[in-house]
C-alpha cells in the first residue's frame, strides 16, 4: 500500500469522502483553526525576545509544571480508574447502577466555578472529607494535591463516556474462545478485552489530560494560586490580561497549545499504531 | 465448594472490589460535590430555593443558555458524524494530524478560548471597528457566547464516534454499497443504526458541557444581567451576590437537566432493548 | 434551520431593549452590586419625575480589570464605576472612549464616594490584631486576594506599604521587607475580593481578612455580627473608586444627557445616604456625619501623596517584574 508513492488516499468502495471531508475541514477552519490563527500572531509584535522573556521566567514556568504535570497526574488516575468504573457499568447489574451510570457526566453538566466551589468545600479542612483527613495531617484544598483533584475530576466522564460505547459494542466471542482455550479470566482480560480497549482508553485519557491542561474554573478555588507553588498556567494567562498585556497572554497561551497539540499528536499516532498492530 | 461461572464472567470476589471501587471512585468524586451542591441549595428550605429560580435574570439565564445549547448541539453532531465519516471509513494522509486538530479544543483553557474570539470580533480587534461601523454585535452579545460554546463542545460528538467507527471497520458499508445502496442509504439504513448508541453519548455529552461551560462563556458574555448572562454566569453572579442558596440552586438545576437526559437515555436503552443486543451481535 | 431564527429572534430582542425606553449600562466592579441596586431604583424614580421618561439601568459586575479590558474590548457601557482610576485610565488609553483628562470632569477627582482598607477578624479578635505590625507575628494568617488580578488588593497592598514607610525611620527598603513579610502569611491568594470573602468566612480559612470597609460590613451583616468584628488599624488608605461616563459610547447611543445626570445623582443628598448606607463613606459632610457612628475617622494616606498616582504605582509595584512579584521570586 505505502509502496504507491504519495497519494492523498487509498482507494475505497464507500461513497462520500470528499463531501464529508470537505464538511469537516470547513467548519473546522471556521470554528477552531481561524481563531486560534488571531492567538497564534498575537505573541510576535512584542518579538521573539519579548516571547522568549515572557516563558522564560521561573514563575512561567513553574505554572506550566504544574498544569502540565497535574494534568498528566490526573490523567493517570482516570487511565486506572476510568476502566473499572466503564467496566462495572457495562458488565455487572446491581441497584442504583441507572443512577450511577448518570452521574458520570456531572463534571460536564456542573459549571466549573460551581464544581470548584463544592470541591473546595468538600476538601477543605472543615469539609465532609477534608476534615478527616486533616487528622491525618494530610492537606488537599490549598495545595498542589487539590490541583490534582479537581483535574481527576473534570476529566473522569472523558475516559468512561469513551470506554462505554466501545465496551457495550465488544462481542464476547474471544473471551469465551480464551477461556476455551483455557486461559484463565485474568489472562482473558489482559490479552484479550484490554487490547481491544486500548484505543479507547487512549484516546480517553488524552481527552482528559487535553481539558486538564487549560482548566481554569474548577481550579482556582481549590488551588490556593500561591506563585511558583500552586499557580496553573491559565491564571497567569489571566494575570497578564488583567495587566491589559495581550501579547504575554497569547505568548502563554501559545506555548501551552503548542505542548499539548504535541502530547495529543504523540497519543494519537499512538494509539493509530496499536490499532494497526491488533 | 465450588463456583461455576460462566467463563466470560468474574469471579465473584473480583466482581464485589471492582464495584466497590467504581462507587468509591464515583462517590468520592462525584456523589460528595453533587451532594454539596444539592444540601447547600436546600439550606433554607424548597422555598427560598425556588424564589432564587423564579427570578426573571434567572429565567433569562435559563432561556439564553436553551437557545445556545439548541443552536450548538446541533452544528457539532451534524460536524461529528462527517468527520467520523471521513475519519474512519478511509485511509487518507495526514489523518492522525486532522484527528488532533479535532482535539485541539479540548486543550485549549476555556480563558484563552475566550479571548480567541475577542482577539478577532473585539473592538481592538481584526473586525471589531467595522462591526461596530455596521452596528452588529457579537461579542458580549448572544452570537459570541454561541460561537464560544461551539468551540467549546466542538469535538464531544466526533471524538464519541471515531473510535467507534474506527472499531466497527467498514465491511457493512462496503457490502451495503456492493449490493447497489446509494451512498446515503447506506449511511441511513447501515452506519445510523449502529452508532446512534455512541452519536446519543456524544450529543448528550456535548448538551451537558454546552449548558455547563462557564470560563469561556464569561470572557465573551460582558455579564450583562438578565441579557448575556447564561445559567453559570448567573451561579457566579448569585453566589458572589452572598446569596448561596440561590447560586446552588441555579447550580442543581443544571445538575438536574444533565441528571434528566441521562434518565432519558436509559430509558431509550430499555425501551429498544432488543434493538441494541442486534447491533451489539455483529 | 428554526434553530437560526430563534438565534436572529433573541439578537433583535437585544437590540429592540434600546429603542423603546432609555436603557444605560453600567459597567462595575464586585463589591457594588448591592449599592448600585439601591442607585438605580431611585434614580429611575427621580428621572421618571423631572423628565416623564422611564430609564433602566442594566449592571454588570465582575473584577474592575476585567471590566475595564471588556469595555476596551467593546462592551458597550454608558458608564463605567470601578476600583481604580487605573481602570478608567487604561480606557481612555487603550480605546479612547474618553478623554484623559476625565477625572477632572467630576467633583472630587471624579469619585462620588470613599472607602479604605480595614481588618476582618472572627469575633473576640482571639489573636489581638490591632494594627498592621500584627499580621506579621508568628502563626498569622492573612487572607488578601491576588493584587495582580484584584484591583481592591491592590489598595491593601499599598495601604501596608504606606504604613511600613510612615513608621519611624521607615524607607522603601523597609516597606518592601514588611510587605514581604506580610505575603508570606498569607496562604492563599484569590482572584477576587468576593472569593477571599468566601475563604475567610465559608472555609475558615486565616485569621485576619484584609478586605474593603464596605465589603467587611456587608460581611458582618450577611454572616452576623456575632462571628466577626472589624478592626480598625492605625492608619489606613483613602480608597477612591471612581466613575465616568464614555463619551464616544453615549454620543453613539444618544445617552449622554442621562448618563451624566446618573453619574451626578451619585453627588445628591440622595445619592450620598443610599451610598452611606451601603457602607461606602459619602463626600457630603453632612451625610458622614450623620453616619459618623459606621465610619470611624482614622488617619488615610492617598495614592498620589504617597506613591505619585495609579501609573506610578502600577509600574512600580505591580507590572511583570515590579515589586510584588519580586517579592514572590522562588528560592526565598
Amino acid at each position: 500500500m505505502s509502496a504507491a508513492g504519495f497519494r492523498f488516499r487509498n482507494p475505497s468502495a464507500l461513497p462520500g469522502f470528499g463531501l464529508s471531508l470537505g464538511f469537516t475541514v470547513f467548519y473546522l477552519s471556521v470554528i477552531v483553526l481561524i481563531p486560534i490563527a488571531a492567538l497564534i500572531v498575537r505573541p510576535w509584535e512584542i518579538g521573539f525576545s519579548g516571547f522568549w522573556n515572557v516563558i522564560s521566567d521561573p514563575r512561567v514556568l513553574a505554572a506550566l509544571r504544574l498544569s502540565f504535570g497535574g494534568a498528566a497526574i490526573a490523567a493517570v488516575i482516570n487511565a486506572v480508574t476510568g476502566p473499572i468504573v466503564a467496566w462495572v457499568l457495562v458488565r455487572y447489574n446491581f441497584p442504583g447502577k441507572r443512577l450511577l451510570d448518570a452521574l458520570i457526566d456531572l463534571p460536564f453538566a456542573l459549571p466549573t466555578a460551581v464544581a470548584g466551589i463544592a470541591l473546595s468545600q468538600l476538601y477543605s479542612a472543615n469539609g465532609w472529607v477534608g476534615e478527616p483527613l486533616s487528622h491525618l495531617g494530610i492537606r488537599i484544598a490549598y495545595t498542589p494535591i487539590g490541583v490534582i483533584i479537581a483535574l481527576t475530576f473534570i476529566g473522569l466522564p472523558f475516559v468512561v463516556r469513551t470506554l462505554q460505547p466501545v465496551l457495550n459494542d465488544l462481542s464476547r466471542d474471544p473471551e469465551e474462545a480464551a477461556a476455551t482455550l483455557g486461559a484463565n479470566r485474568w489472562q482473558t482480560i489482559t490479552r484479550v478485552v484490554l487490547p481491544s480497549l486500548m484505543p479507547a482508553l487512549l484516546t480517553g485519557a488524552t481527552l482528559a489530560f487535553a481539558r486538564a491542561v487549560g482548566e481554569y474554573g474548577s481550579v482556582i478555588f481549590i488551588a490556593g494560586n500561591l506563585p511558583t507553588v500552586s499557580e496553573i498556567a491559565p491564571l497567569l494567562i489571566v494575570i497578564k490580561l488583567e495587566q491589559y498585556d495581550y501579547a504575554g497572554a497569547a505568548a502563554i497561551g501559545v506555548v501551552m497549545l503548542a505542548a499539548s497539540f504535541a502530547v495529543i499528536l504523540a497519543l494519537n499516532l499512538l494509539q493509530n499504531w496499536i490499532g494497526k498492530r491488533r | 465448594m465450588k463456583f461455576r461461572r460462566y467463563p466470560t464472567q468474574d469471579h465473584p470476589l473480583s466482581r464485589i472490589a471492582l464495584s466497590l471501587i467504581a462507587i468509591g471512585v464515583v462517590t468520592l468524586f462525584l456523589v460528595l460535590p453533587l451532594a454539596t451542591v444539592f444540601t447547600e441549595a436546600l439550606r433554607k428550605g424548597l422555598g427560598v430555593a425556588w424564589e432564587a429560580l423564579d427570578d426573571p435574570d434567572a429565567r433569562a439565564a435559563v432561556r439564553l443558555t436553551l437557545i445556545t445549547a439548541a443552536i450548538a448541539v446541533p452544528l457539532n453532531a451534524v460536524f461529528g458524524v462527517a468527520a467520523s465519516w471521513a475519519i474512519a471509513k478511509f485511509d487518507f494522509k495526514g489523518k492522525q494530524f486532522l484527528t488532533t486538530l479535532i482535539d485541539l479544543p479540548f486543550s485549549i483553557s476555556p480563558v484563552v478560548s475566550g479571548l480567541i474570539y475577542v482577539l478577532i470580533f473585539g473592538l481592538q480587534g481584526w473586525f471589531g471597528e467595522s462591526l461596530r461601523e455596521a452596528n452588529v454585535k457579537i461579542i458580549f452579545a448572544v452570537p459570541g457566547i454561541v460561537l464560544a460554546t461551539i468551540f467549546i463542545t466542538f469535538p464531544f460528538v466526533a471524538r464519541e464516534l471515531i473510535p467507534l467507527m474506527e472499531d466497527q471497520g467498514r465491511d457493512e458499508e462496503e457490502a451495503a454499497t456492493s449490493l447497489g445502496a446509494s451512498g446515503w442509504d447506506t449511511f441511513m439504513r447501515v452506519t445510523l443504526p449502529n452508532i446512534r448508541w455512541g452519536l446519543l453519548y456524544g450529543v448528550l455529552l456535548c448538551n451537558a458541557r454546552a449548558m455547563g461551560e462557564f470560563g469561556a462563556v464569561s470572557v465573551v458574555s460582558g455579564h450583562i444581567r438578565g441579557l448575556t448572562n447564561t445559567m453559570p454566569l448567573h451561579v457566579e453572579v448569585l453566589y458572589n451576590d452572598y446569596q448561596f442558596v440561590g447560586a446552588f440552586a441555579v447550580a442543581s438545576l443544571l445538575a438536574l437537566l444533565a441528571l434528566v437526559t441521562l434518565v432519558l437515555k436509559s430509558l431509550l436503552e430499555w425501551r429498544f432493548a432488543d434493538d441494541i443486543a442486534a447491533t451489539h451481535r455483529h | 434551520m428554526n434553530k437560526f431564527a430563534l438565534a436572529l429572534a433573541a439578537l433583535a430582542t437585544l437590540t429592540a431593549a434600546n429603542a423603546g425606553s432609555v436603557t444605560l449600562l453600567n459597567v462595575s466592579y464586585d463589591p457594588t452590586r448591592e449599592l448600585y441596586k439601591d442607585i438605580n431604583a431611585a434614580f429611575a424614580k427621580d428621572w421618571k419625575a423631572k423628565t416623564g421618561d422611564t430609564v433602566t439601568i442594566k449592571q454588570s459586575h465582575a473584577g474592575s480589570g476585567a471590566q475595564a479590558r471588556a469595555v476596551i474590548d467593546g462592551l458597550d457601557a454608558d458608564v463605567v464605576t470601578l476600583a481604580l482610576a487605573y481602570d478608567i485610565d487604561a480606557i481612555s488609553q487603550k480605546a479612547k472612549l474618553l478623554p484623559a483628562d476625565w477625572q477632572k470632569r467630576l467633583p472630587e477627582n471624579s469619585t462620588p464616594y470613599t472607602s479604605t482598607y480595614v481588618f476582618l477578624v472572627r469575633k473576640g479578635n482571639p489573636w489581638k490584631i490591632h494594627d498592621w505590625s500584627d499580621l506579621v507575628k508568628p502563626g498569622i494568617q492573612v487572607i488578601t486576594p491576588n493584587p495582580k488580578t484584584s484591583g481592591g488588593a491592590r489598595w491593601a497592598y499599598l495601604a501596608a506599604w504606606a504604613y511600613a514607610l510612615k513608621q519611624p525611620g521607615g524607607n522603601p527598603d523597609k516597606a518592601k521587607a514588611f510587605v514581604q513579610a506580610l505575603y508570606k502569611h498569607v496562604p492563599v491568594l484569590d482572584t477576587g475580593a468576593r472569593g477571599a470573602t468566601t475563604t475567610f468566612v465559608q472555609r475558615g480559612i486565616g485569621d485576619v481578612q484584609l478586605t474593603w470597609e464596605n465589603e467587611a460590613y456587608l460581611a458582618l451583616k450577611e454572616y452576623g455580627a456575632d462571628k466577626f468584628e472589624i478592626v480598625y488599624p492605625k492608619l489606613s488608605i483613602l480608597a477612591e473608586p471612581p466613575v465616568a461616563l464614555l463619551d464616544k459610547n453615549v454620543d453613539r447611543h444618544g445617552m449622554r444627557k442621562a448618563a451624566d445626570a446618573y453619574l451626578r445623582f451619585l453627588y445628591t443628598k440622595e445619592g450620598q445616604e443610599i451610598e452611606a448606607k451601603n457602607f461606602y463613606r459619602p463626600r457630603d459632610p453632612a451625610v458622614l456625619k450623620a453616619f459618623a457612628k459606621q465610619f470611624p475617622s482614622l488617619p488615610m494616606v492617598t495614592v498620589d501623596e504617597v506613591f505619585g498616582g495609579w501609573q506610578k504605582a502600577q509600574a512600580t509595584h505591580f507590572a511583570d517584574g515590579g515589586v510584588f512579584d519580586q517579592i514572590y521570586k522562588p528560592g526565598r
